[in-house]
C-alpha cells in the first residue's frame, strides 16, 4: 500500500551556506496540510470500533500526522463520519460541519455513513452527503483499519493536487434557506433509491 | 448511596425452608405450573382475567383492558405478590389485520422471584387508550413514551406522553405498526428536509427530570432563561 513516507518531488534543496528551497506556494502549503491534518470522529456505531483501531497503536494514523484526535469540531479540520446516521441526527451533523473552521474536508467511512448501507429504513439517512459534502467515501461493513488508511491516504493525495487558484475549494456551502438542503430534492430522492447511491457517487465533485 | 433506597433482595420474601428457585430445565411448550398470582386474581377481580397460557414456563395473562391498572396496583401492592418491578411495556401489531393490538406489560416480583406476563387487548377500530401505570412505576415513564412513538397507545394519566425515539415534530405517524411503510411516508427529500429544520438544541426544558434535579447548580443566567419557560438553545 505503500505506507512508507516518500520525499516530495517538489520539494528540492540547493546546496550553499545557508540552506534553502525553492517550490510552489501550493506545493508547501498543501504539503504541510496533508501531514497536519487532525481527525475529528463522529462515531456513532460499529465503524467507530474500527476507528478507534486504526488510531491505536497497531495501525496509528499517528504516522500520517493524526497525531491529535479532535473532539472539539472548531479545532479539526478532518471529519470523520463512522456509522450510520439516523434522521433526529442530521441537524446535528450539519451543525458541527458548519463549525469546523476551513480549510476542512471530510470522510464517510463506511456503508452506512455512505449510502444508509442496509438501514433502507425510514429513520436513517440514506448517505451523509446529502447533508454535508464528502471528499473521500471508504466501503466496507465496517472498513478493516487497512481501509480507512487508505481512505486517508486518498485524501492526502486529494489535498496534494488542491490549487489556491480555486476558490470553490473552500467556499462553505450555502443550503437552501427554507429547505436547509444544499442538493437538489430531485437528487436526493434519486440516489436514496435502492442501490442509487452506488451509481451517482460523483456528486460531491470528486 | 441515597438513603431513600432500601435494597432488594431476590427471593427474600420466600418461605425459608423452600426450594431455591433455579434456572428450570425441561420447559414444555406449551403447559406447567401457572403463577400462583393467576387463581388469587381471578377470585379476587371477578371477569377482569380472561384468557391465562403458561408458555416456555412463563404466564401469560389477557386483562380486560378498563381493569388493568387495577390489577398491576393490586400486584404491586400486595404483600403477597410484590410485583415491584416493572422490566417492559410494549405492544404487538400481528401480520392479520383482524387480530387485535396487543398492549404488554413485564412483571417481576424479585423477593418472590416471579414473573407474569400482563396483556390487554386493543380491538381493531377502537380507541388506542389504556391506563397508564406511571403512578405505580416511575420506570413505566420512558417506557410508555416509546411505546406511545412506535405504536400510537395513548397512556391515560402519563404525565408527560411524548415521542422518544423520533424528534417531537415527527409527521410521518407511528412506525412499528403495520400499515406503516418500511422507508417512511414521505419522500427522502421532504425526509431530510424535516430532519434539518430541528433546531439540534431545543431538546430540553427545565421540567425534564435531569436538568430539574439540577437546576440550582445551572449558571445564574441559565437558571434564568430556563425559569422563563425557554427551552436551552432557542
Amino acid at each position: 500500500m505503500g505506507l512508507s513516507p516518500r520525499p516530495e518531488p517538489n520539494l528540492t534543496e540547493i546546496s550553499g551556506d545557508e540552506p534553502w528551497i525553492t517550490t510552489k506556494l501550493d506545493a508547501f502549503v498543501n504539503w504541510g496540510r496533508k501531514n497536519s491534518l487532525w481527525p475529528m470522529p463522529f462515531g456513532t456505531a460499529c465503524c467507530a470500533i474500527e476507528f478507534m483501531a486504526t488510531a491505536a497503536s497497531k495501525y496509528d494514523i499517528a504516522r500520517f500526522g493524526m497525531e491529535r484526535q479532535a473532539f472539539s469540531p472548531r479545532q479539526a479540520d478532518l471529519l470523520i463520519c463512522a456509522g450510520r446516521v439516523p434522521f433526529k441526527l442530521a441537524p446535528v451533523l450539519r451543525r458541527i460541519w458548519q463549525q469546523m473552521p476551513q480549510p476542512k474536508w471530510c470522510i464517510s467511512m463506511g456503508a452506512c455513513a455512505s449510502t444508509g448501507g442496509m438501514f433502507d429504513n425510514y429513520a436513517v439517512v440514506q448517505g451523509i452527503d446529502s447533508i454535508i459534502p464528502v471528499d473521500v467515501y471508504v466501503p466496507g461493513c465496517p472498513p478493516r483499519p487497512e481501509g480507512l488508511l487508505y481512505g486517508i491516504l486518498m485524501l492526502q493525495k486529494k489535498i496534494m493536487n488542491e490549487r489556491s487558484s480555486d476558490k470553490s475549494l473552500r467556499s462553505e456551502m450555502e443550503p437552501d434557506p427554507t429547505t436547509q438542503l444544499y442538493i437538489p430534492p430531485s437528487v436526493i430522492d434519486e440516489v436514496s433509491e435502492p442501490f442509487g447511491n452506488s451509481i451517482h457517487q460523483t456528486r460531491s465533485g470528486l | 448511596m441515597s438513603g431513600r433506597f432500601k435494597p432488594v433482595h431476590a427471593g427474600s420474601a420466600l418461605a425459608s425452608g423452600a426450594a431455591v428457585p433455579a434456572t428450570p430445565r425441561d420447559v414444555p411448550y406449551h403447559g406447567g405450573a401457572m403463577n400462583p398470582a393467576v387463581e388469587t386474581l381471578r377470585a379476587r377481580f371477578p371477569g377482569a382475567v380472561r384468557r391465562a397460557d403458561v408458555v416456555w414456563g412463563e404466564t401469560t395473562i389477557i386483562v380486560d383492558r378498563n381493569q388493568v391498572h387495577d390489577v398491576i396496583r393490586w400486584l404491586h401492592d400486595d404483600q403477597t405478590q410484590r410485583y415491584d418491578y416493572l422490566s417492559d411495556v410494549t405492544a404487538v401489531e400481528y401480520r392479520d389485520l383482524e387480530r387485535p393490538i396487543e398492549v404488554v406489560w413485564h412483571l417481576r416480583s424479585l423477593p418472590f422471584r416471579r414473573f407474569l406476563r400482563v396483556k390487554a387487548l386493543i380491538e381493531k377500530g377502537s380507541s388506542m387508550e389504556v391506563p397508564s401505570v406511571w403512578d405505580i412505576y416511575k420506570s413505566a415513564d420512558w417506557l410508555e413514551r416509546e411505546c406511545y412513538d412506535m405504536f400510537g397507545i395513548t397512556f391515560a394519566g402519563h404525565p408527560d406522553l411524548r415521542r422518544l425515539l423520533m424528534w417531537e415534530q415527527y409527521k410521518e405517524g407511528f412506525p412499528l405498526r403495520k400499515d406503516f411503510p418500511l422507508r417512511g411516508r414521505f419522500s427522502r427529500s421532504e425526509q431530510l428536509r424535516q430532519a434539518l429544520a430541528a433546531n439540534p438544541e431545543a431538546r430540553y426544558s427545565k421540567d425534564e427530570l435531569s436538568i430539574a434535579d439540577a437546576f440550582e447548580e445551572l449558571p445564574a443566567d441559565m437558571r434564568r432563561r430556563l425559569g422563563a419557560g425557554e427551552r436551552t438553545g432557542e
